[in-house]
């Protein structure tokens, strides 16, 4: 399948998920009272469905592109399909300004979450890019990425450790596990922004990550800069995640496996990968939220929480089946 | 006009080891340099420090009469096409797009186009649409070739091209280099195979512990001292209707 076609197919895919997702949720609605959110978006069914299930459904849709993509990315940047979003440990860092923003009590302004775990990210990320430009084996950024993890973790249990207050700590708690709920429109703007910076960064590195399949010498011999291209992709890798944490929380197995939903129907190539990764991105995100919603539980599942039980057996499965095209 | 490569006193280290020392060597258009010595003699070292891949603690190497440290990585690409030794492929693209990595400064079609012709050339054009990791590790290597073909680079270099190939398949490719260096490339190749360097190559290139030590047609450069003194070997080049062929026993 063509590339346009195959990110045709998505979008409408997703588009039919997204309207599902507006319809469905907690509050059931008549064919009266749709009709009526659809006359009148200021009515109360029209609240519903415009202004608390869409924004979430939207936010959804973006934390999951953003995750969906910088996976392609980083997967083909190391040559490796266990790559994923948190690889570069971009995701702890995040996930530790958010936690010290909560912890210090910052919570109730408005957006001081959000901007606090953007910070990290992007103290994270400046950091890995700062590497990427100086180490070219794949693996030398891994154990780096691994160990900014550890640490980025190993701090936040210290804010867990040290908090006074037991209601900080349930709060991070609540907010690493993932959540899209109570997002409004404001939010998705604010992710938008680092986002398609990222996106961009990402998509100019296409042709490179193609170019990496048979390793780095014979990209440099083919002419690639590589210098330029780790940075454009750990950049724009590390943009996408942080605004993604920022935006929902840490979300896990989005970023690993939506690139090996789509990786066959593009025949393997890394450049081609990158939009249907991101647009599987959102398809899991959006659908993970839904059962989120659905779900009938006393309190509501989170995120984080869905994607990993539903993506680590489905994970499992994929790359029993996949294991056979991975052998070098 | 300037020789395609040309190595001037070429040093590199590894640590504290020094795994080339002063190598000189210039390469002809038209010409098929074999490049042999026993493992860990520098061969690998010789060609990635000449082609910049490598960081030079001495000397100088060019390319097309530029220094190699001062081409940008786009002009090193149309002046060098490099085959490494290793075979391994991330990715289960399809033959005619990895084949199609050696055009990469073409559009795709135009790209695609060179992939093809590039793979009929090496006999694999029945596995375009073929994964690479679908392959055997022949099938792989043949189109790899392919790759290292469509550059169209005025010189080739190819680091053990044979290495775990058939005969036909070793003879295959080595015609195809030839068929480029007679098309007016400069190709270089690594080779473990005395016999097949002595047959497939214009002249040869003799390296031990980091150093050329012994240069010219495969006969002088593969004589009994150097066989004997360098590969522990004893024994010649000798003449056949199919070319020479080295009979010797070790030491």
């Amino acid at each position: 399948m063509s590339l346009p076609r195959l990110c045709l197919a998505m979008i409408l895919a997703l588009s039919g998920v997204a309207v599902v997702a507006i319809c469905l949720g907690e509050t059931p609605l008549t064919l009266a009272q749709y009709a009526q959110a659809l006359a009148h978006p200021a009515s109360p069914p029209g609240e519903v469905l415009w202004s608390i299930r869409a924004p979430r459904v939207l936010v959804a849709a973006l934390v999951g592109a953003a995750l969906g993509l910088s996976g392609a990315t980083m997967q083909g940047l190391l040559r490796n399909p266990l790559a994923d979003p948190g690889v570069l440990g971009v995701s702890a860092v995040s996930g530790l300004g958010a936690a010290l923003a909560i912890s210090m009590g910052l919570a109730v302004l408005p957006g001081a979450i959000e901007l606090a775990a953007l910070a990290g990210a992007l103290v994270a990320g400046a950091l890995v890019v700062v590497l990427a430009a100086r180490f070219r084996e794949p693996e030398a950024l891994i154990l780096f990425g691994v160990a900014l993890s550890a640490l980025g973790g190993a701090l936040t249990a210290l804010v867990f450790n040290l908090s006074p207050s037991p209601v900080a700590t349930a709060e991070v708690m609540a907010w690493l596990m993932g959540s899209v709920q109570n997002r409004d429109a404001l939010d998705a703007l604010r992710a938008l922004v680092p986002m398609t910076i990222g996106a961009i960064l990402c998509a100019r590195a296409g042709r490179g990550l193609r170019m990496l399949t048979l390793g780095e010498e014979v990209a440099r011999m083919s002419g690639l800069p590589m210098a330029r291209l780790r940075v454009q992709a750990v950049a724009g890798s590390a943009l996408l995640t942080g605004a993604a944490v920022a935006a929902a929380g840490v979300i896990g197995f989005v970023g690993l496996a939506a690139p090996h939903l789509v990786r066959a129907l593009v025949r393997d190539d890394p450049k081609r990968l990158l939009w249907p990764s991101a647009l599987a991105g959102a398809l899991l995100l959006v659908l993970a939220d839904l059962a989120a919603r659905v779900i009938p539980t006393e309190q509501e599942l989170k995120l984080g929480v869905v994607t990993a039980l539903f993506g680590a057996p489905a994970f499992a499965l994929l790359a029993w089946r996949a294991s056979r095209s991975w052998r070098s | 006009m300037s020789a395609p490569w040309v190595l001037s006193e070429v040093a590199t280290r590894h640590g504290a080891n020094t795994v080339l020392n002063g190598a000189s060597l210039t390469v002809a258009a038209g010409e098929v340099v074999g490049v042999v010595g026993p493992n860990g003699a520098g061969k690998t070292s010789l060609l990635r420090a000449g082609l910049g891949l490598l960081p030079l603690a001495a000397g100088e190497a060019r390319l097309a009469g530029m220094s190699v440290a001062t081409l940008t990585p786009g002009a090193r690409a149309r002046l060098a096409g490099y085959l490494p030794q290793d075979r391994r492929v991330a990715w289960n693209l399809p033959a005619r797009m990895i084949a199609a990595l050696g055009a990469a400064d073409l559009a795709e079609d135009a790209a695609d186009a060179r992939a093809l012709d590039a793979l009929a050339r090496v006999g694999a054009d029945h596995l375009a649409d073929r994964g690479a990791l679908d392959m055997s590790g022949g099938e792989r290597a043949r189109v790899l070739l392919a790759r290292l073909l469509a550059t169209r680079a005025p010189l080739l270099i190819a680091d053990e091209p044979v290495a775990g190939l058939d005969p036909d398949a070793q003879l295959l490719t080595l015609d195809l280099l030839r068929a480029e260096a007679a098309k007016g490339a400069a190709v270089v190749a690594t080779l473990h195979d005395l016999g097949l360097a002595a047959r497939c190559c214009d002249r040869i290139i003799v390296l031990s512990h980091g150093r050329i030590v012994a240069e010219g047609p495969p006969r002088e450069a593969l004589s009994r001292f150097i066989l004997s003194h360098v590969f522990r070997l004893d024994g010649e080049l000798v003449e056949t209707s199919a070319g020479p062929v080295l009979a010797a026993r070790r030491i």
